[in-house]
């Protein structure tokens, strides 16, 4: 192995961290403030991915463009979900949220299914197959252009709750719940615009994640896990953490596959989890309680 | 005592006809039964940690599939039989859960973060199994499957009415132990920690000891599981038996029979089961044979149920029998 190789794995490891980073953003940024768990996350963003493939299939689309649309359409789906199915369990406990999320996963899984079939499908854009080099190294340019629109997005998100009045009353509802309602805030709403940004996010990734990887009905829960480690061992709840644990994530699994074995490389994720648990249990960047 | 006398004549038709079960059924009904009563007692297992302790794991396939390989192992390579495998598999799976214990209930990890370290276990382990060729690794590990007919209990080896049987007795032992350790002093200081952990602790009560005993008792029971699980399907591979959607299969049951009872798990299996099944016939029936029409029924039963029955179905049902006063 020579140092070039690792140097080119471990760039091509953060720019495929930057993607999921932003991925699990979504789940990070609705456990801030919802304080439910978004078990059906992975699933979610299975769905953006095949509707991209539909979009660039059937209209010719660029999933470049296709992602405006789709965010729109997840932020909607999100918004819908959080008012009409989740805002009775806010209030319960967290094993009947579990459940309520672990039946919608199952439900999207074989949808998908019945509509696409077990194959797996994929979207390849002709312009991205030149690598870029860059003195000796040599750069996915699909990986890079993902990672662009990945920190695109989380540098608008990250605006929106710093510089709106939106944002900040979000953030408000994240800190107190019982001080937003006080003040007269309408914490319903901000719940599911919270949830549909959240949903955003997911599709945003999910758009990007279709030019890396193939999809399959079930990628979802794969991708689930993958998003709960990330949040956990960044922060839950911190949304630069889970940039963070993202590229963290990205780099290990270039590494683990190059070092030990590419079927294993989750192994060591699941190991970084374990640690940060133990000895970090808020994550890296979290507010300890 | 009325209710009481009711409760008890009702469970005892119950148990009578699970009994008598294998004399009229066809191997198809037997099948499915046998399924349910190993979700039955899977689930109280977990029930145990979640609805007596109030602890929320999502890796219990950690100690089934470590449960089935131990026992499934002895006896591939030595030729040991599963009475005396289960006994390792119990050690394994009992030091496991200590392990797992101890690391977060020493670090303080509750909630969704412990549920979420379990999740971690049962996968570094699955991924551990893929890459132990001494277990088979990703291809497998499998049972001679000898002839049926023949009974050959020491080897757990005969017709699916044994396998009914041993099912049977397992729920049964596991229902009882159920009971007595609910209405035992351990069982009050468990409803209490799930309760309020913190005035649990005021009150006096090892908190940790406590949590770590609901742990050791879910996981070697579990561990039982397994080695049935080993011996009933006789293969194993490491990505289905440790997969987080078996971990999933086993909660499903006691949080949809109504989580912290005894009837529950029992409940809610059959119900799962049946479901499950009965919507192949339905969906067969219909002609509608897409792949994933019967999960989507699946799952659209669990979304009305954790809806509209937060507590699950065993209380609903209880007090339509009049077992509730």
């Amino acid at each position: 192995v020579n140092a070039l190789t690792v140097v080119d794995l471990v760039l091509a490891g953060v720019l495929t961290g930057l993607l999921y980073g932003l991925m699990a953003l979504g789940l990070s940024v609705i456990f801030g403030v919802v304080r439910v768990v978004n078990f059906a996350h992975g699933e979610m963003m299975a769905i953006a991915m095949y509707a991209t493939v539909v979009l660039f299939g059937w209209l010719g689309l660029d999933p470049f463009l296709a992602l405006l649309p789709v965010a729109a359409l997840f932020f909607g789906l999100g918004y819908l979900l959080q008012r009409g199915l989740l805002n009775p369990f806010i209030t319960r406990p967290e094993h009947s949220q579990f459940m309520l999320l672990v039946a919608l996963a199952i439900i999207l899984v074989n949808v998908l299914l019945m509509i696409f079939g077990p194959d797996a499908r994929h979207v390849q854009l002709d312009y991205l197959l030149e690598p870029i080099e860059i003195g000796p190294l040599l750069l996915d340019r699909g990986k890079v252009a993902a990672a662009a629109v990945a920190a695109v997005t989380a540098a608008a998100l990250f605006a929106f709750f710093r510089l709106t009045l939106t944002g900040k009353a979000i953030r408000a509802c994240a800190d107190n719940h019982l001080g937003a309602q006080v003040i007269g805030l309408h914490v319903k709403r901000l719940y599911a615009l919270t949830f549909g940004l959240g949903s955003a996010c997911v599709a945003v990734a999910g758009c990007m994640m279709i030019l890396l990887v193939d999809v399959t009905p079930t990628l979802g829960p794969g991708y689930t896990l993958l998003a709960f480690v990330i949040v956990i061992v960044g922060g839950l709840g911190s949304m630069p953490g889970a940039l963070l644990g993202g590229v963290l994530i990205g780099v290990s699994e270039a590494l683990a596959g190059l070092f030990i074995a590419p079927s294993a490389k989750s192994m060591f994720s699941f190991a970084l989890l374990i640690l940060v648990l133990l000895l970090r249990p808020q994550g890296l960047l979290g507010k300890s309680t | 005592v009325t209710v009481n006398r009711r409760a008890a004549s009702l469970l005892a038709a119950f148990v009578i006809l699970l009994v008598a079960l294998p004399l009229f059924a066809n191997p198809y009904v037997l099948s499915v039964a046998t399924l349910i009563l190993f979700f039955a007692f899977t689930g109280q297992a977990w029930n145990v940690m979640m609805g007596f302790a109030g602890q929320l794991s999502l890796g219990h396939s950690l100690y089934v599939g470590v449960g089935a390989y131990a026992a499934a192992g002895l006896y591939f390579h030595y030729g040991i039989g599963p009475w005396a495998g289960v006994w390792l598999a119990i050690l394994l799976c009992a030091l496991l859960g200590a392990f797992i214990g101890t690391l977060a209930f020493r670090f303080r990890i509750a909630g969704v973060y412990f549920a979420l370290l379990t999740i971690a276990f049962a996968e570094f382990t699955r991924i551990g199994f893929d890459h132990f060729p001494a277990l088979g690794g990703p291809g497998g590990l499998f049972l001679k499957v000898e002839q049926r007919e023949v009974l050959d209990l020491l080897a757990l080896r005969g017709p699916p009415a044994m396998f009914y049987y041993v099912a049977l007795v397992l729920t049964i032992a596991a229902f009882v132990l159920c009971t007595w350790l609910l209405r035992s002093r351990v069982g009050f200081y468990w409803q209490a920690i799930r309760e309020n952990e913190e005035a649990a602790q005021a009150l006096g009560i090892n908190v940790f000891r406590y949590k770590m005993l609901a742990m050791l008792v879910s996981s070697s029971m579990t561990a039982v599981a397994g080695v049935f699980f080993a011996f009933y399907y006789n293969n194993l591979f490491p990505e289905q038996i440790f997969n987080i959607s078996r971990s999933i299969e086993i909660i499903l049951g006691p949080i949809i029979g109504g989580l912290g009872t005894l009837f529950g798990p029992i409940i809610g299996a059959a119900l799962l089961t049946m479901v499950a099944d009965g919507s192949t016939e339905l969906i067969g029936a219909l002609g509608w044979e897409i792949p994933g029409v019967k999960q989507v029924l699946y799952g659209v039963v669990l979304l009305g149920v954790v809806v509209f029955l937060p507590h699950g179905v065993w209380p609903a049902l209880a007090r339509k029998l009049g077992l509730q006063r």
